[in-house]
């Protein structure tokens, strides 16, 4: 597994868990994530059975490269026990816990999951950990949240609860999630792990889902949360660097190990200095590009 | 362990299965309908004999309506049904998850 911390984490699909078409059609589409919902996408009836059937999926189908997550129900459900036991044993990557509004809600998640992890014969800490958060509250402990447990990978806005909770509902200029996309990735950034922002939901609102995007990668979010496959690559075009910042980020990259050979400490190119955070963003930058197929495997630019 | 109750899992939509089973006294006793039940009746028969035998059932009438459901999808609707049939939705055994 790549590093948690550096993973790109641009698309985070969700799939209904107690659909087999789409459960085992889920790594066709190059997502950087699948999320499992076993919460709100299945129905009270069928919590079982769902339960086996991502069991089942996440030990037999090769997903490729995507990380696998799966969304457990809360901890205010007859459920979230049973799910965390199958998941663990399934050897899911990530579990997501859905309205987060407290560190003591994720630590005792950490503690059911060791036990699991314990019961199943896993090493314990295998298993990573998320937080969704839907409320007022969540985005006030929002950094107690995120570093609730050395297990967290990411905290991520769900919008739609937030909305309600706040007494509006979603607009297109997405104001009215200002103040929580940036606690939420505020808190994510110190805590080093990833922010997901929330769902688009209007399949036929290209222009608004364009819009709502190139927000979030403007203000910082390692991606979005998706609910359609096809959203996989307009997030994905967003997050594409340009071709004057895949050269640059060479050139950072070049003059640094330059640097380094030749022993000296402060590094300039093109009359700039090249410090540290230039480094790490010309590092995300050829991350990024090595995704989205703009480089070959030594890292060469490829015209298009 | 004996049936409990009928007990129905899966659905009839496409690349699922949904079986019913409820109380027999005569083994496993298979009512099969899908479109590749030449081909794959066997397997399809297997793999859910195979799931009642991890759950020491040994009697049960079998109604399956395969939509063309992968193996994995068979067992995963096998389990669930047979939990619900066992009346053990509650506290699964967890052993027979490999």
């Amino acid at each position: 597994m790549k590093d948690q911390k550096e993973r790109l984490r641009r698309t985070m699909m969700f799939v209904p868990g107690n659909n087999p078409a789409m459960v085992k059609d889920a790594g066709i589409f190059g997502a950087d994530s699948i999320m499992f919902d076993l919460e709100d996408a299945v129905s009270i009836t069928e919590k079982d059975a769902a339960r086996y059937l991502v069991y089942e999926a996440l030990r037999t189908i090769d997903y490729g490269d995507s990380e696998l997550v799966v969304r457990i129900n809360g901890l205010d459900t007859p459920y979230y026990k049973n799910d965390i036991k199958a998941m663990v044993k399934a050897g899911v990557d990530v579990i997501r816990l859905p309205k987060v509004e407290s560190a003591d809600m994720m630590k005792k998640l950490e503690k059911l999951v060791a036990e699991a992890e314990k019961e199943f014969g896993i090493e314990v800490g295998t298993t990573n950990l998320m937080a969704a958060i839907e409320s007022a509250k969540g985005v006030i402990n929002a950094y107690e949240i995120a570093t609730s447990s050395d297990r967290m990978i990411g905290i991520a806005l769900s919008a739609e609860d937030y909305t309600t909770d706040m007494k509006t509902h979603r607009y297109p200029d997405g104001q009215e999630l200002l103040y929580a996309r940036n606690v939420i990735l505020h808190a994510a950034r110190a805590a080093g792990i990833a922010a997901f922002d929330t769902v688009f939901t209007n399949m036929d609102d290209e222009e608004g889902f364009y819009r709502e995007t190139e927000l979030i990668h403007q203000l910082g979010f390692d991606g979005k949360s998706l609910v359609n496959p096809r959203q996989i690559e307009m997030v994905n075009k967003v997050y594409e660097p340009t071709k004057k910042e895949i050269l640059n980020a060479q050139g950072v990259i070049a003059a640094i190990a330059e640097a380094k050979r030749k022993g000296s400490g402060v590094i300039s190119m093109n009359g700039q200095m090249v410090d540290r955070p230039v480094l790490l963003r010309a590092e995300r930058v050829m991350s990024l590009a090595a995704a989205a197929n703009l480089v070959d495997e030594e890292e060469n630019y490829i015209e298009k | 362990m004996e049936i409990k109750k009928t007990a129905i899992a899966g659905t009839l939509e496409s690349s699922d299965v949904q079986i019913m089973l409820s109380t027999g006294s005569n083994g496993f006793e298979f009512d099969l309908e899908s479109d590749v039940a030449k081909q794959f009746g066997d397997q399809i028969k297997e793999t859910i004999t195979k799931v009642l035998e991890m759950y020491n059932v040994k009697n049960a009438k079998i109604k399956v309506v395969d939509k063309g459901a992968l193996d994995l999808v068979i067992k995963a609707r096998a389990i669930a049904a047979v939990q619900r049939a066992l009346d053990i939705v509650d506290a699964p055994k967890w052993e027979v998850l490999k």
